[in-house]
């Protein structure tokens, strides 16, 4: 931790690099490996996942139901699991039901479909009051409900991890699989956005 | 423990953020290196997930919020990798004053003490013989417990009631795996309650459910 008392702080970067000389300098850990975790998160695992798993739903009743049924399975079918993603539960957002996503006591997110979590999934303010007063965190975040909503926070206590089915939007009825995927945010598969139509 | 990482329900932590797009995965480079360096060092220390979380809950407030959450991975490190003698406390900041050009003594490197722990099998879900004390659609009370040590049972949620919604796949229970005492694996129940029963006949109407091991959860007689 950082030093106490009146010492200078010194930067989080700093303390990093000194970390990752004291490990790689001893063989304890690979440098390469650091660099391809990064890479990883950077570019191949993303909510480009999640998105390909809800435009699938959307255009595959059949798949749809095993989504709802076993996320986990669901998603093996596209080729995504693996950290932080064991067990997967996929909720579905309607006109009258809404679900949304949080982590109370860290900041546990389903990586194998979404990546890593953006800055305000893991802000305190998000992550304190999304279970004590859902209703105004979304509409501070721009989602405003209608008050025949009913609201289910997910609250991601274990090691399940869940991901949200938005609801397709109206007047995208004409579009193919491949064109919904751009549709589909991360905000809309945590549950603090709606998709909405082009 | 009821520490800083509880935070369901607390006030004081300001409006919330609304998305940004197009936000970079990393925003500063050390994060990402953090993050990695983090996440390998639970392999070097010979721990687990849920000791590096009980770990990142057992920083001091600075240490848990000023740099953010991959400070948080960064101190969560440090911790791990001091707690079983990979590194001696103050090492990293030793090293990190040389590499901005001071001339401070770094500690000598200590003999490892790796905890005498090795997980049954990979990953968290584990298979239970016996069959779940609780049904779907049963009302359950969340026990009102505060353990010292790590548990996934937020304080907000102790004492009350709520009814099981599912049961989930049986997992290593992260308050005995955190502590290197055993993987007693159980089933895992997602039990929603009502808003009104967590916070109180003011509450916006809505429903809360945390996926809750089955020792945190009592019968309501």
């Amino acid at each position: 931790m950082t030093g106490a008392g009146s010492e200078e702080r010194l930067s989080p970067a700093l303390r990093t690099e000194a970390l990752e000389e004291l490990l790689t300098e001893r063989g304890l850990v690979d440098p390469d490996a650091v660099d391809r975790l990064i890479t990883q998160y950077e570019t191949n695992v993303g909510p480009l996942n999640g998105a390909k798993v809800v435009a699938r739903a959307w255009t595959d009743p059949e798949y749809r139901r095993r989504l709802l049924d076993d996320g986990t399975a669901a998603i093996k079918e596209l080729g995504f699991g693996g950290l932080q993603t064991e067990c997967l539960v996929v909720v579905e957002n309607t006109a009258t039901t809404h679900n949304v996503v949080v982590c109370t006591l860290c900041s546990c997110y389903p990586w194998a479909v979404l990546g890593l979590p953006p800055s305000w999934y893991k802000d305190p303010a998000y992550r304190a009051r999304m279970v004590r007063e859902p209703r105004t965190v979304l509409a501070g975040m721009g989602l405003e409900l209608a008050d025949d909503v009913r609201i289910t926070v997910r609250d991601s206590s274990s090691e399940v991890r869940w991901l949200v089915l938005p609801e397709r939007p109206a007047g995208t009825e004409d579009m193919s699989e491949e064109q919904l995927v751009s549709l589909v945010t991360r905000d809309a598969m945590v549950g603090v956005a709606k998709v909405v139509a082009p | 423990m009821d520490g800083i990482a509880d935070m369901g329900g607390t006030e004081g932590w300001g409006p919330v953020r609304p998305p940004r797009a197009g936000e970079p995965v990393f925003e500063e480079r050390w994060q990402g290196r953090a993050f990695a360096l983090g996440f390998y060092s639970i392999r070097v220390a010979g721990w687990n997930v849920d000791a590096f979380r009980h770990a990142t809950e057992r920083l001091d407030r600075s240490a848990y919020l000023d740099d953010g959450y991959y400070g948080r991975w960064l101190n969560s490190a440090e911790l791990v990798l001091t707690e079983s003698a990979i590194l001696a406390p103050g090492a990293i900041d030793a090293r990190a004053r040389n590499l901005r050009g001071e001339h401070a003594e770094e500690p000598p490197v200590p003999e490892p003490a790796r905890p005498a722990y090795a997980p049954a099998a990979e990953g968290s879900l584990r298979t239970v013989d016996t069959p779940p004390a609780f049904a779907v659609g049963e009302q359950v009370r969340a026990k009102d417990m505060s353990p010292p040590g790590h548990t996934r049972l937020p304080r907000y949620a102790r004492g009350h009631a709520g009814v099981v919604e599912l049961i989930q796949p049986a997992a290593v229970l992260p308050d005995t795996n955190a502590h290197f005492v055993g993987e007693n694996p159980q089933h895992v129940y997602s039990v929603r309650f009502d808003s009104r029963e967590l916070w109180g006949a003011a509450a916006e109407p809505f429903a809360v459910t945390l996926d809750l091991f089955e020792s945190y959860l009592e019968k309501i007689s």
